[in-house]
């Protein structure tokens, strides 16, 4: 068990495409199902609703990290902060290449283990080859109870 | 993206620990084993196994059984399958949102 979530994925279209359509509120929203108050900006908070069927009653909130061109895009969220006023953000980080058809896309989320006062991701990253070991061994006896 | 967020981190919390991991990878042999057990070959003392053993207690990922005058405390799995479920969940979301995205810039 991971204790974030790593993505990459390919796009046939250029980075500077791939980079709007991730920091333009509007074009976010399309893909992302979300509609934003406004523009992101680094340091403020973004606020919206969520248009995915089902979910429309679902706020959206984020606080806007980095926003370093074409390169990458930050920020760190909750999906509805009612739901629970005490939950900690997760980080999630959208990080642009140029390939040769086009862009990859590497996308982290990470932050779960995150609680005030708590030692954090940090220590995770401190013990990860002790993590990632355990975990094997945690796993492996999971899978053989399940 | 939008599935209603549980309120696991404080599971993950407990195993940010690296002694809270040795234990809970002591304990998920399956056999429940004493605090003298679990202490031994460990530098610390019964008292700081115990605190940690509380810690993985309060997020249900041991449990404590009492056999005649000795605790003894076993593994329960549960709350690392529903970590587990809940990251898939969230994993699952993204590949979703990705794939929209694919096709919202490749058309």
């Amino acid at each position: 068990m991971e204790d974030r979530i790593e993505k990459r994925i390919e796009l046939k279209a250029p980075v500077s495409r791939v980079w709007r359509a991730l920091t333009d509120h509007r074009e976010f929203g399309e893909w992302f199902r979300v509609k934003l108050d406004g523009p992101f900006v680094p340091g403020q908070v973004s606020r919206g609703q969520i248009t995915y069927p089902g979910y429309e009653h679902v706020k959206w909130e984020a606080v806007v990290q980095k926003m370093e061109p074409e390169r990458l895009f930050s920020f760190t969220w909750k999906v509805d902060p009612k739901i629970d006023p005490n939950e900690t953000p997760t980080l999630v980080e959208l990080r642009l290449e140029k390939t040769a058809s086009g862009t990859l896309l590497l996308l982290t989320e990470s932050g779960f283990d995150k609680i005030p006062g708590g030692r954090g991701l940090e220590a995770f990253r401190q013990n990860d080859g002790g993590w990632t070991e355990q975990m094997k061994n945690i796993e492996s006896y999971v899978a053989q109870k399940s | 993206m939008a599935a209603k967020r549980r309120a696991h981190a404080p599971a993950f919390a407990a195993l940010g620990d690296e002694t809270r991991l040795s234990l809970v990878a002591k304990l998920s042999g399956g056999q429940p084993r004493s605090i003298s057990q679990l202490t031994k070959g460990s530098k610390l003392t019964r008292q700081a196994i115990t605190k940690h053993l509380r810690v993985l207690e309060s997020v249900g990922m041991v449990h404590s059984v009492r056999t005649g005058r000795e605790s003894r405390f076993e593994f329960d799995p549960e709350p690392m399958e529903e970590m587990k479920k809940y990251l898939d969940l969230v994993s699952e979301q993204w590949d979703q949102a990705l794939s929209r995205l694919k096709s919202f810039v490749e058309n």
